[in-house]
This record gives structure tokens, sequence and C-alpha cells, in this order.
């Protein structure tokens, strides 16, 4: 979903936090995608790929973290994995659950040379 | 080689425009609806509806969201409530800029309620936060038992779901409490209101359902 504006918005960031250091040669971008936000991992490296070309951007790797979904249980405050967007708690079968991750979509770091 | 950390939001920019939009509403006292279905469940029929049955009760404006055309601006206007149109011209969803761009035409003055009524699309804008206090998500009979199952991300990120076109069931194998329990799955403490917006069937318990979010 959106893949193509999400590389551009990865590499607007890149842009910025290295507004200071314009010699700075990009390695490596961090990423975390969370299982809930419907980004294609393939798609958007994909997609980065083809807006850093031709550009000096164009050998950095985009490095995709896929985060899954954690929650915890409001009634008996354990923590689990939901599995196939099933949300209930499997230690007491309680259903209001506070999501702990999964909702990520952000830079996390950039490797420079 | 040095690895510099960074910790900044992609929609960072959509969150903020959306925090702005939520504060306005705020100082304005005005309870807002982010209204999503697919194409064709019945938003611009059941806010018809919903604003002739409302009369008096409730004040309500409207933002219209769609690719092309002002048509649905034009049906709620011929209601008497005011409305705005976003014609997005490509974009599948409405982003939280679109929607605070198209307020500076609508006068917020004497509103209870502003429906932002979303593109017809199950898929991009449950990920786009608008600035609203509920999402609604909207399911006709007609589009089958297991949508909740197929459009988990929609169904999880909804505050309420409204089952429409109930009148059409005798011609239908809709299974009601199937779609329920698919949806509840997902989202345990998603709410249910079963309406028909053409024949007006539970519209009332859709208004009180709208008065109770509120809080009047």
């Amino acid at each position: 979903m959106h893949e193509l504006s999400i590389a551009q918005g990865i590499l607007d960031i890149v842009r910025e936090t290295l507004r200071e250091r314009p010699d700075a040669v990009v390695e490596r971008v961090f990423v975390d995608v969370g299982a809930l936000v419907a980004v294609v991992p393939d798609s958007l490296d994909f997609c980065y790929g083809a807006i850093t070309a031709g550009t000096p951007m164009e050998k950095s790797e985009l490095v995709i973290r896929e985060v899954p979904i954690s929650v915890r249980c409001r009634d008996c405050g354990g923590e689990s994995a939901v599995e196939s967007f099933v949300f209930r708690c499997p230690h007491c079968d309680g259903s209001s659950l506070e999501t702990l991750s999964g909702n990520e979509l952000s830079v996390t770091g950039i490797e420079v040379q | 080689m040095e690895i510099i950390t960074v910790e900044r939001k992609v929609l960072k920019k959509n969150d903020e425009v959306a925090a702005e939009n939520r504060a306005m509403f705020e100082r304005a006292g005005l309870f807002v609806v982010n209204l999503l279905s697919s194409p064709g469940a019945g938003k611009t029929t059941l806010l018809e509806a919903t604003i002739r049955a409302g009369e008096g009760r409730m004040r309500i404006g409207v933002v219209e969201g769609d690719v092309q055309t002002d048509f649905d601006a034009q049906r709620i206007v011929a209601t008497g409530a005011p409305a705005v149109q976003i014609v997005t011209n490509g974009a599948c969803h409405l982003e939280a800029k679109l929607v605070q761009d198209a307020l500076a035409g609508l006068s917020l003055e004497g509103l209870d309620l502003l429906v932002i009524e979303n593109v017809g699309n199950l898929v991009c804008p449950a990920s786009f936060d608008l600035g609203e206090a509920k999402k609604v998500v909207i399911a006709s009979t007609t589009e089958g038992t297991d949508k909740p199952a197929k459009y988990p991300k929609m169904f999880r990120v909804a505050d309420a779901c409204v089952i429409n076109k109930m009148d059409l069931l005798p011609h239908l194998d809709f299974d009601v409490e199937r779609f329920k329990s698919y949806a509840r799955e997902i989202n345990p403490e998603l709410e249910f209101i079963e309406t028909s917006a053409r024949t007006g069937d539970g519209v009332a318990g859709w208004i009180d359902w709208l008065s109770k979010q509120r809080g009047a």
C-alpha cells in the first residue's frame, strides 16, 4: 500500500537527518515495519531501489525489520504475540488488549561510511 | 562506519496535521467521525438518512472525499446539511492535510457532528489519521460474510461497524452472526449497528450510538 510514497518519505527523513553532513555516504537505512501496517517489505525495497537509482543514494540498502504484533491483556496483564490477526489473550481468554507492537513505520537508524 | 540513531515515523507529517485537526475539533466542541467502507456500501445514503432522521436533534456537517465528482456533496447539501467536497483526482484515501484544507470552506459553528466520508476503499484509509474521534466502518450485506477476515486492518482500527442493507437479507446468503464473529476475532470490542439506510430501519439506533459517543 503506497510503498512508493513511503519510500519517498524514508528518503526525505534520511536527507533531513543528514542535512548538516552533505558528504556522508549512506550505506544502509534501517526501517521498522509493523505487521499491522499493511506495507509489503519486498515492494518497499523495490520502490526504494527505483527512486534511488541514478542518485547519490543509489548504493544504499534498505534494511527492513518486520515487527510482529504483540499485545498486553488489560484483564490479566499477560503479554502475547498475535497470530493471524486473532486478538484474544491466550492466558485468560480476555478480549481487552492493548497493542504493544505492530504499528511501527519508522526510520530507526542510518549507517554512513 | 557509523550508525546514526534516527527514530522518525514515516507518516509523522500526516500525524502532525491530524493532531492539529483534532485540536481544532476539540476547541470547537465538535464530535468527528471518519466514515469508511468499500465503494457502494452505503456511506452517503446512510448520511442522508441520518441527517433527515436527526433533524432537530443533531446538526451535522459533512466533508466528502471522492476520486472524482462532487455528486456526494451535492446529495448532502440537498438534504439541508452543509458539505464540502474533496476531489482527490486519483488518491485512494483521504489524508489529514486534504481535510484541513477542505475545512477552510466549511463553517463549523453550530455543528454537533462532523462526518468525514472517506474514499470508498477498505484498505488504505485505515492507515491515515484525519484527526477524527471515532472511525466507523460500514459493511453491507451484499459484500459477503467473510470481509472482516479479508480486511483485518480496517476492522481492527474501527470503533464501530454498521452492517447496512439489512433489507436485502432475504435475497442473500449473508450470515450476520458469522460476520460478527469474524470481526470480533480481530476486534473483540467492536460495536455493531444494523441498518437499512434505504428503508430507514436501524437509523434511530445509529443516531443513538452517535449521541452516546458525543457524550450528549
